[in-house]
């Protein structure tokens, strides 16, 4: 799963979408996750990356990062012929 | 390493053309604390959900009312409004600071009776006042506000009776420029129902006219329809004078004020347009001042404000149950808060906080309450700061009608708590438990047992 090539993500947290001219703004973590996404990390390494970094546990990463995910494919942010 | 603060994350779609139902983002700070006690330490300490009342500012509330009042006419009398919040810590709080009480039934008399107030300084509204009540209240002197002609009928009656002269006064409902106007309690003024009732208590030997009262709505917008209702009362009591030669001793302006919490629908938040004590405070003395009355022969002037004086004291914690994404894409935040707790959320877009440190970033959300009920929402639309599962919020603005509207429904009546002025912690009102509510049921013999 990727971010797709054309999706311009800059360093402070904002999203372009060229594509639809859309922009989106992300928080910190969410930002740290499309970077990730960008350079194709998968999922599982994700969800290890915060659950080292951040105060909380496996469930809710699980949770929030599959919620996080969906979102950028309801955005069209993700490549379509990938598979989640 | 230490790990930093989990925020899930988030990618909020920006949107320059039309502003949204959601509103701006409301919340900068967290709440932590209330009158130096941290929030977190009281949930550990008594559950969650849990209500906080702040002693201090119930007694500021009612001195700054005072204060209002007292700058600008030389006779006031505050009542507490005991249907508000009838907890006897705050009705003694209020009684401590000079409030007599208003009561609108029997149950709230007696209440104030068992808090130790003097019967003839309880005020006895309401159209519900059963022939017990009304004996109970001319045995002891308390002003009885006469709601409609049966209930002056019951009270000469059991006045005879009883031969003691009745202490009474009538409502009057109004036309006060307002959308709607309150007819239903009460004798009307335009149409003459009043001047009725006033001569029919004039002409009888057992009941004294005292007062007049009047209550012309709730969380009234609008100062000036009390300046109109206060030159209409006036009239009335002059003619009284006029006509029978009697002076009434005062005039019950009733309560109403709008506290500062936001009404559903409303633009702009409360805090910015709802009037303030003192703009209520200014058009009804003024009016009763630039009466004909004669200044040496003003009336005492009784105000029976609730809400605007218990709002802002009292706030409801709790904890985030789950966050949660809808069919079409809002975020939704369950909390351990229900409408049944948190009556007033019917009425009003009650402010929430988190009780922890948050970021910039808020998410558009349905706030809803737990219980398995589609009514449970406690706010349809409100840009909130991220919450995680576990995390505490502090809703403000609960202080009225929620401690004596709220039901055991689904889930048991929680806890409540008062912050004394040197930051102690009271328990006012324990949380219910399902023996407390058994002790209540009766099963019928045949009920008694079953095979599954």
């Amino acid at each position: 799963m990727k971010i797709k090539k054309n999706v311009a993500v800059s360093d402070s947290g904002f999203v372009f979408n060229p594509t639809t001219g859309e922009s989106f703004s992300v928080n910190p973590i969410g930002m740290k996750i499309v970077e990730m996404l960008k350079k194709e990390t998968p999922t599982q390494e994700i969800s290890n990356y915060i659950l080292e970094n951040y105060e909380t546990d496996a469930p809710t990463i699980d949770k929030d990062l599959y919620d996080f995910i969906e979102m950028l494919k309801q955005y069209s942010l993700i490549e379509e012929n990938e598979k989640a | 390493m230490e790990k930093q603060r989990y925020e899930r994350p988030i990618i909020k779609k920006l949107e320059s053309n039309m502003p949204n139902k959601f509103g701006m983002r409301t919340e900068y700070r967290p709440m932590t604390h209330i009158d130096n006690v941290g929030v977190k330490d009281l949930i550990n300490e008594h559950g969650s959900p849990l209500f906080v009342i702040s002693e201090k500012s119930v007694r500021d509330n009612i001195r700054n009312a005072r204060k209002a009042f007292e700058t600008r006419y030389p006779k006031v009398q505050f009542a507490w409004s005991y249907k508000t919040n009838y907890l006897d810590a705050v009705c003694r709080t209020f009684h401590q600071e000079g409030s007599w009480a208003e009561v609108v039934s029997g149950f709230e008399y007696d209440k104030a009776i068992h808090n130790g107030v003097d019967g003839s300084k309880i005020i006895f509204n309401g159209p519900d006042k059963t022939e017990d009540d009304l004996e109970k209240a001319i045995k002891n002197n308390s002003l009885i506000h006469i709601d409609h002609l049966d209930e002056l009928y019951t009270v000469r009656k059991l006045a005879e009776r009883m031969d003691i002269k009745a202490q009474v006064a009538i409502r009057v409902n109004m036309d006060t420029g307002i959308y709607p106007m309150w007819d239903r309690f009460g004798f009307n003024y335009e149409n003459g129902q009043a001047w009725d009732a006033l001569n029919k208590i004039m002409r009888s030997d057992v009941m004294e006219l005292v007062g007049l009262h009047t209550h012309i709505g709730t969380f009234m917008l609008s100062p000036n329809a009390y300046a109109v209702a206060a030159g209409k009362m006036a009239d009335l009591a002059i003619g009284i004078r006029d006509k029978y030669g009697h002076e009434i001793q005062y005039i019950d302006m009733g309560g109403g004020f709008a506290s500062q919490n936001n009404l559903k629908g409303a633009y702009l938040p409360g805090t910015d347009i709802n009037p303030t004590i003192d703009d209520f405070a200014e058009a009804i003395t003024s009016a009763l001042i630039n009466s004909n009355f004669k200044p040496e022969k003003l009336p005492l002037l009784i105000l029976e404000t609730g809400r605007a004086l218990i709002d802002d004291a009292a706030y409801l914690l709790g904890t985030v149950i789950s966050n949660k994404r809808l069919s079409d894409g809002r975020r939704s935040t369950i909390l351990d808060i229900g409408v049944n707790v948190l009556f007033t959320s019917f009425w009003y877009d009650h402010k929430i906080t988190p009780a922890q440190p948050f970021t910039q970033h808020t998410e558009d959300t349905v706030v809803y309450g737990p219980l398995c009920m589609n009514i449970d929402v406690i706010r349809e639309n409100i840009s909130l700061p991220l919450l995680n599962k576990g995390d505490h919020v502090v809703i403000q603005n609960v202080g009225a009608y929620n401690m004596t509207q709220w039901m055991q429904f689904i889930t048991l009546r929680p806890r409540i708590v008062m912050i004394d002025l040197e930051g102690n912690v009271h328990v006012v009102r324990e949380r219910e438990n399902l023996q407390r509510l058994l002790e209540f049921e009766k099963v019928p013999e045949h009920l008694k047992t079953f095979e599954l």
